[in-house]
């Protein structure tokens, strides 16, 4: 997989860190090799949108890739949850299903933007620069360590 | 059955796969069935409900599903893997997914549920109470069939008011 200038969090110049919520082990796993090609680390992964709540707990993510048909608790309301406790929380919208009302009500929950199935990896690292960078959390480090400005 | 309902399912199949297998599947055969569904190789399912209601079953020859997996997987997978009905699953969420988008901006209004894999016995099940289009699509490493079962409701309710009159 093509590798990427990695996106690190501007504080401690750590990598950043995910948590993935997709019910498919597939789209988890291909959703992680992104991540990691992006300079990332997966901190954790949850299969529902209950899951996902305990799991932003605990793991205080950087940014939440979320899917929204999933069984138990879909991805909207979880991201309303989220957001309810962490206001701060940025949660990326990652499903198949990506019509207009589905992404007006994802974004009026608190989700900070979408990218629909498949994902393509180059639109992804984009999203996530663009909604890491919109709080100053997280810049691209270039090969000889320079921040992007 | 509404041609312009199923061509998003066409379309969308056809994308993704082309995406996949880094070439265009090919339409070979469309066929109409009343009774139950018989599953060819891997299949799964996604229901969804609302204006148009029904369900569409995703089913792959065991060597396209391994395809689509390793892509999936950014590696070789094994056909004999679990895996591959995994795969199968966000095949057809990914291509169900993308021809609901499209036909819920043309309006119609429906929710979309987690698709589910298939024994050969819920696929027979699966296609006893409806008509439905089953399309193969001829691809370099076997065949894909999509089987396209749906009623569409705002029309229904439409005709029952005219009858009642």
């Amino acid at each position: 997989m093509k590798q990427f200038e990695a996106l690190t969090r501007k504080k401690d110049n750590q990598a950043a860190r995910y948590l993935i919520v997709d019910d498919s082990v597939f789209a988890r796993k291909s959703l992680a090799k992104m991540v990691e090609s992006f300079g990332g680390q997966v901190a954790g992964e949850a299969g529902d949108g209950c899951t996902a709540i305990t799991e932003y707990a605990r793991t205080n993510p950087d940014i939440v890739l979320m899917d929204i048909t999933m069984p138990q608790m879909e991805g909207i309301e979880a991201v309303e949850r989220i957001v309810q406790e962490h206001p701060d929380a940025r949660i990326v919208m990652v499903s198949s299903v990506g019509y207009q009302d589905n992404i007006l009500a994802a974004l009026q929950k608190g989700a900070r933007h979408f990218v629909q199935k498949p994902v393509k990896p180059d639109a992804l690292y984009e999203i996530i620069r663009y909604v890491l960078n919109d709080d100053g959390v997280a810049s691209p480090v270039h090969a000889g360590g320079e921040r992007d400005r | 059955m509404r041609m312009d309902l199923i061509q998003p399912f066409i379309g969308s199949l056809d994308a993704v796969l082309a995406e996949m297998m880094k070439t265009a599947p090919r339409i070979v055969d469309l066929t109409m069935e009343e009774e139950g569904y018989r599953r060819k190789g891997l299949a799964a399912s996604v229901s969804f409900k609302g204006e148009i209601q029904g369900r569409v079953i995703l089913d792959m020859d065991p060597q396209a599903a391994t395809q689509v997996a390793s892509y999936l997987a950014g590696e070789e997978v094994d056909s004999a893997q679990p895996m591959v009905r995994e795969a199968v699953c966000e095949l057809a969420n990914m291509v169900i997914g993308n021809a609901v988008t499209q036909l819920n901006d043309r309006g119609f209004q429906f929710k979309v549920f987690p698709p589910a894999v298939l024994t050969e016995e819920q696929c027979a099940a699966a296609g006893q109470d409806s008509e439905a289009t089953i399309l193969c699509f001829e691809t370099p490493s076997g065949n894909v069939y999509l089987d396209i079962s749906m009623q569409y409701h705002r029309r229904r309710s439409r005709e029952r008011s005219t009858v009642a009159v």
